[in-house]
């Protein structure tokens, strides 16, 4: 099981946390104007690197706020967790 | 590589067994194939036996990066079945289920394949009203499935639980009598056999790290750990992996890659007869040939490269077992892995050809890759010698997710993802 680092709670168990995918995929600003091949990139082409991944969870069973993680999928370990607005650390 | 038979068994016997052969060619890259398969789990190596066999092609090559079968071809739960709700799922799977049926004889190599039945548990009315869709959208589609009674289920499974105590009570179940196991790891080397007799390059230990292009865009090769090989036509079926392959075309991919683990218990003798299924508990089980349980985990929340998961998504699925089969509590269990599984948003797998022309894709196949392998090599196999779909898996392009014709099989898929 991994600890993952809330930006307010602190360290906590991943039980008490939901995965929200990818991050720092902005919604369109202005939705009217994308053609069905830019709605595909927005809603259902991800990156899925092997390596590191920034995406969101969501401390669901503590403050439930959203934040941003970085991630490495080949080993699961975080680089770093920040809050939501916040810019993407540094790749370590 | 002479034929298997029980004349030949004998044969041997008076040599003391010491006179057969390795099952395929161990080859070197040629600088050039006329195409190359991506990926040497069941699906890339049954892509290249009906290759060479259907199609002629037999100047291709197949690389691994690691050994064969040693993927999600060695690492799931054997489970075949077809009981899709959608008419292009059944009809793709149904396809495998009818290849699975002669596949023994059709390779020469025994895979095992062990028609036993999938029984699939109801624990709620919402169970029972999904199940029963199921059930009839099939029997339209030409599918065998039916509807059995909580008592009935236990005839057909004499060790579940069906007390009406239980947490989730099992008051009902759909049972697909054709649904089986087979032997995973025959049917990759059962492949890589066919494919080799039939002159295929079977490559183990050969990453591939670039694919080149042309100044038109097509493929005209690929950078591996063992050289650059040219080719122009390109098969990829690398499961977990397929995202960063595709990368290297630069082409991005609907697809996530999650851990999904499994476990086996100790062997026993001879308890459980079919394979039960349950969504609602979330658990699944059968026993292989060695006697051992074969139980299926679920994904973990989060996208992973590692082949493994968190432990309590087992402990989640052994409460689960031990709830269904309260004989099992004592049981040990042997050893847990996880494989590396690729999942599209609606479920459905991916057989397409890309915008890139002479590459090609098979994924997608999430947690539920295993039971559709010959149906899946065969289908694409023919996408690549044509160079366009087989009726079969042409619905299954990558362009559904644009037009919306996806095929949302994410309630049918039996386990919840």
């Amino acid at each position: 099981m991994l600890v993952i680092d809330c930006p307010y709670c602190g360290p906590r168990s991943e039980l008490e946390f939901s995965y929200g995918g990818e991050a720092h995929i902005a919604r369109p600003a202005d939705p009217s104007a994308l053609d069905d091949q830019a709605w595909v990139e927005f809603l259902q082409m991800r990156s899925n690197p092997k390596g590191v991944h920034a995406e969101r969870w969501r401390h669901l069973h503590g403050c439930a706020r959203f934040f941003n993680a970085l991630r490495d999928t080949t080993t699961d370990l975080f680089l770093a967790t920040y809050k939501i607005g916040e810019a993407k650390p540094d790749e370590r | 590589m002479g034929k298997f038979s029980g004349f030949e068994v004998l044969r041997q016997a008076f040599s003391g067994q010491k006179g057969w052969s390795e099952q395929w060619r161990s080859a070197h890259p040629k600088p050039a194939y006329d195409a190359i398969i991506i990926g040497g789990g069941g699906h890339g190596l049954g892509a290249a036996y009906y290759l060479a066999k259907q199609h002629g092609m037999t100047n291709i090559a197949v690389l691994e990066k690691g050994w064969l079968g040693g993927g999600n071809t060695g690492r799931n739960t054997t489970i075949i079945r077809s009981n899709y709700l959608f008419q292009e799922s059944s009809s793709l799977y149904d396809h495998a289920v009818k290849l699975w049926e002669g596949l023994s004889q059709d390779l020469n190599y025994n895979v095992m394949y062990s028609p036993r039945g999938v029984l699939m548990l109801a624990h709620t009315v919402h169970d029972i009203q999904v199940f029963k869709r199921h059930i009839h959208a099939n029997r339209l589609n030409g599918i065998d499935n039916e509807w059995l009674t909580a008592e009935e289920c236990k005839d057909y499974c004499p060790p579940l639980n069906i007390s009406p105590h239980l947490r989730y009570p099992v008051i009902g179940g759909a049972l697909q009598r054709r649904g089986g196991t087979a032997r995973h790891d025959a049917v990759a080397w059962g492949y890589a056999r066919g494919a080799s007799e039939l002159g295929v390059d079977i490559i183990e230990n050969c990453e591939v790290t670039a694919i080149r292009r042309d100044a038109t865009g097509a493929v005209e090769g690929v950078e591996t750990t063992r050289g650059p090989i040219r080719t122009r036509k390109i098969g990829i079926s690398a499961a977990g992996n397929t995202s960063v392959v595709m990368s290297m075309a630069g082409l991005r991919m609907p697809l996530e890659s999650y851990p999904l683990q499994a476990l086996v218990s100790e062997p026993v003798k001879p308890v459980i007869p079919c394979v039960v299924m349950s969504n609602t508990v979330h658990a699944y089980i059968s026993q292989s040939d060695r006697g051992e349980l074969v139980i299926g985990a679920g994904t973990d929340v989060y996208t992973s490269y590692t082949q493994r998961g968190g432990l309590h998504i087992i402990n989640h699925t052994l409460e689960a077992i031990c709830e269904l089969f309260p004989m099992f509590r004592r049981m040990r269990m042997m050893r847990n892995w996880g494989g590396i599984v690729d999942v599209t948003p609606d479920r459905s797998p991916i057989i397409a050809k890309t915008a890139v022309p002479g590459l090609y894709v098979n994924c997608g196949w999430g947690t539920g890759g295993f039971k559709a392998t010959p149906g899946s090599a065969h289908v694409f196999a023919w996408t690549i010698a044509k160079d366009e779909p087989h009726p079969l898996n042409a619905p299954f392009n990558l362009e559904r997710f644009r037009d919306g014709t996806v095929i949302d099989e994410a309630a049918a898929a039996a386990v919840a993802h």
